[in-house]
């Protein structure tokens, strides 16, 4: 992968790889509190089936996944293990952060134990906001990253650099 | 402990073994495995440490705290109404569950009752998200022990349920509904008929999940004589709700401790079920939504007219005073313990959570299980973490 990595990538090989990793998104869910419930219901219920948007929910490791999805509080004991999962994840990786709690500590702003936004710890590419956010908002924030994604510029993202754990 | 049975004496035998080397020839190595703090199989973040001896756990130690948010805390520092917003999060899955024994206590304190129709639509919802939070159980049970299709049929028909609510509190997963005195709002117009209907949809995903699991070999195989706690093991660890209910102890607050609600005009049924391992546990839950079902039903056909609010003070200042009001909540006893000095705000909130106490009994119920098996012990005790670590 020498050449997307250069980013001397030909434009139309570009938008057919950014076309085909928009629509085989692999999302690990990290479901933390009430919003795992509402990814529940969005990643498996018969209602709001996300497989038809080309997202394959439940790999079984985090080293399989190009998406996850935080839902839910992030406190202060479980924000390690969160950084860990990232570093975990192969490049390119995206993050969607579900809930108001994990996009800026929500109805818990005020607590002593609650890491106040994953942002904190990991970079974000879409918030949803809620609390909890309706299935229907996690769809359209799944929708959003492919856009995001289709546009890419590969070599920006996939830098390649290699995987750093602290 | 009070009781420890035969498995558990020969676990204990195999731990000793293993430690002091007694076999080497037919020593198995000791390994000490890590589940969670997330995991399919944990229902969020409980974190468990199991000490394993070839497929034998020898040790489960539970690790909670991954979830703490500081509830009680955080009530000191809102007013009454804010609390709720607050404690809705609490049981994620039966959210208006959570608010009736807050709303109850600080009704105690300040001596006001809630009239007929509120306490009347206060069941109804109170049931309506028993519903809600074990229908999710039903299936999701089926899905630690490798059949995924239950979870299917749950979310599906969890729906229906949750459309009543939202359509009734304007909240679909967090109602924030009960008010000190009375309710926010009357029911809709054309929600009882249509929660009739739901009902009976209920009842059909009883009956289809009592066809297609309960009957089933698999499953039969997976959680008979699996996790079995007796009776009065049980009562020392502190378990309460259906747990407490699976091993043959018939107490439930819904008909032994009166309080705010109206279980008492009601035609129902407390289940229990002797055996106390997990497919009792299965089966009671089962029978719970059932009846739960039953009694919305009676509830819609018997709801009083009137008010739904009584005379309140715009501005709510709780006199000082300590009180404890305590309700069934779909996971187990769940109460409140307010400390008031007559402010705006709780002194001090005491929290009484089910899955707590219900947890407790994790590091006894593990030992001499096997691996696999710990999965539908786990999965047949239902916990919530928020629940747990509040």
């Amino acid at each position: 992968m020498g050449l997307v990595e250069s980013g001397k990538l030909p434009k139309p090989l570009t938008k057919l790889l950014n076309i085909s990793r928009k629509y085989s998104m692999w999302v690990y869910q990290w479901g933390l509190a009430c919003c795992a419930i509402e990814m529940g219901s969005a990643f498996a219920s018969p209602r709001y089936d996300v497989m038809r948007l080309g997202v394959i929910p439940f790999p079984a490791s985090p080293r399989q996944a190009d998406l996850v999805v935080i839902s839910g509080t992030v406190t202060d004991k479980m924000a390690p293990a969160i950084r860990r999962l990232y570093e975990q994840m192969p490049d390119p990786k995206y993050v969607i952060s579900m809930g108001s709690c994990a996009n800026c500590g929500g109805p818990y702003w005020d607590s002593y134990s609650v890491t106040k936004g994953v942002d904190q710890i990991i970079p974000v590419d879409v918030y949803v906001p809620g609390c909890p956010p309706r299935p229907e908002a996690l769809l359209e924030g799944i929708v959003l990253l492919q856009e995001m994604v289709a546009n890419e510029d590969m070599a920006a993202k996939w830098k390649g650099e290699p995987l750093v754990v602290n | 402990m009070t009781a420890v049975s035969e498995r558990q004496q020969l676990a204990y035998i195999a731990s000793q073994a293993a430690d002091m080397r007694v076999n080497v020839e037919l020593e198995t190595e000791g390994m000490t495995l890590n589940i969670g703090p997330q995991h399919p199989a944990t229902h969020g973040t409980l974190r468990i440490i199991v000490k394993l001896d070839g497929e034998q756990v020898v040790a489960a130690d539970p690790v909670p705290g991954y979830m703490h948010r500081g509830y009680e805390k955080l009530s000191e520092v809102r007013t009454y109404p804010q609390v709720t917003t607050l404690i809705n999060r609490i049981d994620w899955l039966g959210s208006f569950a959570n608010e009736v024994p807050f709303i109850l206590a600080a009704e105690r304190l300040m001596e006001v009752e809630a009239p007929p129709r509120a306490q009347w639509i206060r069941t109804i919802l109170f049931e309506l998200s028993r519903i809600a939070n074990v229908a999710l159980f039903l299936g999701d049970m089926a899905v630690q022990l490798g059949a995924v299709t239950p979870v299917f049929y749950a979310f599906r028909d969890r729906e229906y349920v949750l459309n009543l609510i939202e359509s009734a509190t304007g909240g679909r997963f967090h109602p924030n509904f009960d008010r000190i005195g009375g309710l926010k709002d009357d029911l809709p117009k054309g929600w009882i008929a249509e929660t009739n209907q739901v009902m009976q949809k209920v009842q059909a995903f009883c009956d289809e999940l009592d066809a297609l699991l309960l009957g089933n070999e698999i499953f039969n195989v997976r959680t008979r004589g699996i996790g079995v706690v007796p009776a009065e093991v049980a009562q020392s660890y502190g378990l309460s709700g259906a747990n407490l209910r699976a091993s043959g102890v018939d107490w439930d607050h819904r008909r032994d401790t009166p309080c705010g609600l109206v279980y008492d005009k009601l035609d129902w049924k407390v289940w229990t079920h002797p055996d106390g391992d997990s497919y009792a546990r299965y089966w009671v839950r089962l029978q719970e939504v059932r009846e739960a079902a039953k009694m919305v039903v009676q509830l819609c056909d018997g709801l009083p007219p009137g008010p739904i609010m009584a005379k309140v003070p715009r501005i709510i200042k709780v006199p000082a005073g300590e009180a404890w009001a305590v309700t069934e909540n779909p996971l187990g006893e769940m109460g409140y313990y307010i400390v008031s000095k007559g402010d705006l705000v709780p002194d001090r909130v005491k929290i009484r959570s089910a899955s707590f106490n219900n947890i407790s009994i994790v590091p006894w119920l593990l030992r001499g299980v096997y691996v696999p098996d710990v999965i539908s012990i786990l999965a047949s005790l239902y916990f919530i973490l928020g629940d747990i670590d509040r």
